[in-house]
């Protein structure tokens, strides 16, 4: 060993490595590559069942018109029903997290972030049923309404469905569902605004709500996209409530209130699989690796928007 | 423009501590006033009532009067918000918006009034602002680049050239060179120098000499122990508390026999 080793390397180069550290940098980085081996299982799982279903004539998957026309609707829908619960949850979600950290008196702020985190605890086949029971039924009037009114928008181009298990009820429970996660989030990272900068505006003269613009929401706002990123990612994601909630099947249309709806990706494996055999599957899974590449490359857009003003984002 | 400002019995609590007791003290327009004392004596304390910014802690309250040219800061029908648009302030670390380029930051303040300007006025403020602080010509070249990328000197006169960019009537600083090199702490000062001509100066300051040099009175705050106010032991002419003051505890501050 002394006789390969360079003789003018400086003595200081040689770091005393302590056993805690060592320990501590070697789990650390277990854990980075465990979480990179199972996210590489799954992709590699994904593609070589998908494989059949890629290369299968168009006539002998499900729909006899090739793999495109299966997935695109299922997309269609997975897309509409989460970024309407994105769009729903958003705002909401931020304006539950300034009303905790700003404005409630603070044994309400308490008990309401409680709340809040309840709501993430509740499994997904009660927000179903909820869903279907009690949200359905009781939106049948709006979809009336949005018909009726609305009706010069594609959206809302009815008819109108009887039943309201349309893909804007869906929506609207994909939101509550999405709702903790984001106002947990922003919560956070509201708290977190420096107080320094905060007085800062509040010393310029700013109403409360001026301060809150200057202050809290630019210092806030990456990590209110990266709560909205993985409430996108469950809204994407959810299974079981969708599939018991939407009456889907039909093919693609934005209409969101009409009683035809094109389903959704993950709820659609679930509702097919069981009966799903040999090229069917092989279809289903290819529509599983569809979702997760939409998953992938929404977070990609998100971190994209999140570091395109890296400089001003007060990190420095 | 630089207004007079008069305390008269003034009690500052947090909650049910009283932290600041029966100061009774007038700052004259267009010239420095210092405020020296010990850690925890209430000087920061009284700066921030005086443009009602110690009332956004919660539970803090104020007793007592801030008088500035005839117009109660406390009154009913003040709103503090005017209060701090009148009564400009600039903190001990150097704050600017990190989520704003440097133009921005300096026009923070009069985007508030939230009147529409003019490209061309808005320019002008930045201009003025800046070279008031002393600042213009290092940052000419990158105002819109974010104001967190300073050195912690510059970032203060930005701090400074925003203050001044809605023309106060009085300019609040507490400790604005603590956390600054000798160099920056200079540079400020020679601004102060120029600023009293404009405006009412009150400065917050552990170094003494720093006090010497720039004001024209300075206030002695001290506290008899843990868990007593803060009083307003002594007010004078710098010249005079430096040299001979009426208090003993006053000299032996200013000696360095305590504190």
């Amino acid at each position: 060993m002394t006789a390969t080793k360079a003789p003018s390397e400086p003595r200081s180069q040689q770091a005393v490595r302590r056993p805690g550290d060592r320990i501590f940098a070697g789990s650390a980085k277990a854990s980075g590559v465990f979480i990179l081996l199972v996210l590489a299982g799954v992709a590699a799982f994904l593609v070589s069942e998908a494989v059949p279903a890629l290369t299968a004539p168009a006539e002998d998957v499900p729909g006899g018109e090739g793999l495109g026309a299966y997935v695109a609707p299922l997309v269609l829908g997975t897309l509409l029903g989460a970024v309407l619960a994105l769009l729903v949850a958003t705002p909401l979600a931020v304006g539950i997290a300034l009303y905790v950290t700003y404005y409630a008196p603070r044994r309400v702020a308490a008990t309401m972030g409680y709340v809040i985190d309840l709501l993430a605890a509740i499994p997904s086949v009660v927000y179903g049923f909820w869903g279907l029971a009690v949200l359905a039924p009781a939106l049948v009037p709006f979809h009336v309404w949005a018909a009726d009114t609305l009706g010069f928008l594609s959206f809302f181009a009815g008819p109108a469905s009887t039943s309201g298990r349309t893909m804007f009820t869906v929506g609207l429970v994909l939101a509550v569902m999405i709702l903790p996660i984001i106002s947990a989030i922003s919560r956070e990272v509201f708290s977190q605004a420096p107080a320094l900068h905060r007085e800062a505006a509040l010393a310029l003269g700013a109403t409360r709500w001026e301060m809150i613009r200057m202050a809290v929401l630019p210092y806030g706002k990456s990590g209110v996209i990266g709560g909205a990123m993985l409430g996108l990612g469950r809204a994407l994601g959810e299974t079981m409530a969708v599939a018991i909630v939407l009456s889907g099947g039909a093919g693609a249309t934005l209409n969101l209130i009409s009683s035809s709806n094109p389903s959704t990706i993950a709820s659609n494996i679930a509702l097919r699989f069981p009966e799903a055999t040999g090229l069917g599957i092989n279809t289903l899974i290819a529509s599983g690796l569809v979702l997760f590449v939409i998953t992938l490359a929404v977070n990609m857009l998100a971190r994209w928007i999140v570091n395109r003003r890296a400089d001003f984002s007060g990190a420095n | 423009m630089a207004k007079r400002i008069e305390v008269s019995d003034l009690d500052i609590y947090y909650g049910d501590f009283k932290a600041v007791e029966g100061v009774n003290v007038a700052i004259e327009p267009r010239s420095i006033t210092a405020l020296i004392g010990p850690s925890g004596c209430g000087k920061s304390t009284f700066l921030r009532s005086l443009n009602r910014m110690h009332e956004v802690i919660p539970g803090a309250r104020v007793e007592g009067k801030v008088v500035m040219d005839g117009q109660d800061l406390y009154g009913a029908d003040v709103d503090p918000v005017n209060v701090r648009r009148q009564i400009g302030m600039v903190f001990q670390r150097p704050n600017p918006f990190p989520t704003m380029s440097i133009y921005e930051n300096v026009l923070a303040g009069n985007r508030l009034n939230s009147k529409r300007m003019k490209k061309a006025e808005a320019d002008d403020v930045v201009e003025r602002s800046l070279r008031g602080a002393n600042l213009w010509n290092e940052v000419k070249d990158r105002l819109d680049r974010p104001g967190s990328g300073l050195s912690g000197g510059q970032q203060q006169r930005l701090c400074i050239a925003r203050a001044i960019a809605v023309e106060p009537d009085v300019l609040l600083m507490d400790e604005p060179c603590s956390a600054l090199d000798p160099i920056s702490t200079l540079a400020i000062e020679d601004l102060m120098t120029e600023l009293k001509d404009r405006f009412t100066i009150v400065i917050v300051t552990h170094n003494m000499q720093q006090a010497a040099r720039v004001s024209e009175s300075t206030g002695f705050f001290n506290l008899n122990g843990v868990g007593q106010p803060g009083r307003l032991i002594e007010f004078n002419p710098t010249e005079k508390i430096f040299s001979n003051p009426d208090e003993k505890a006053t000299e032996d501050y200013i000696s360095g026999r305590f504190g």
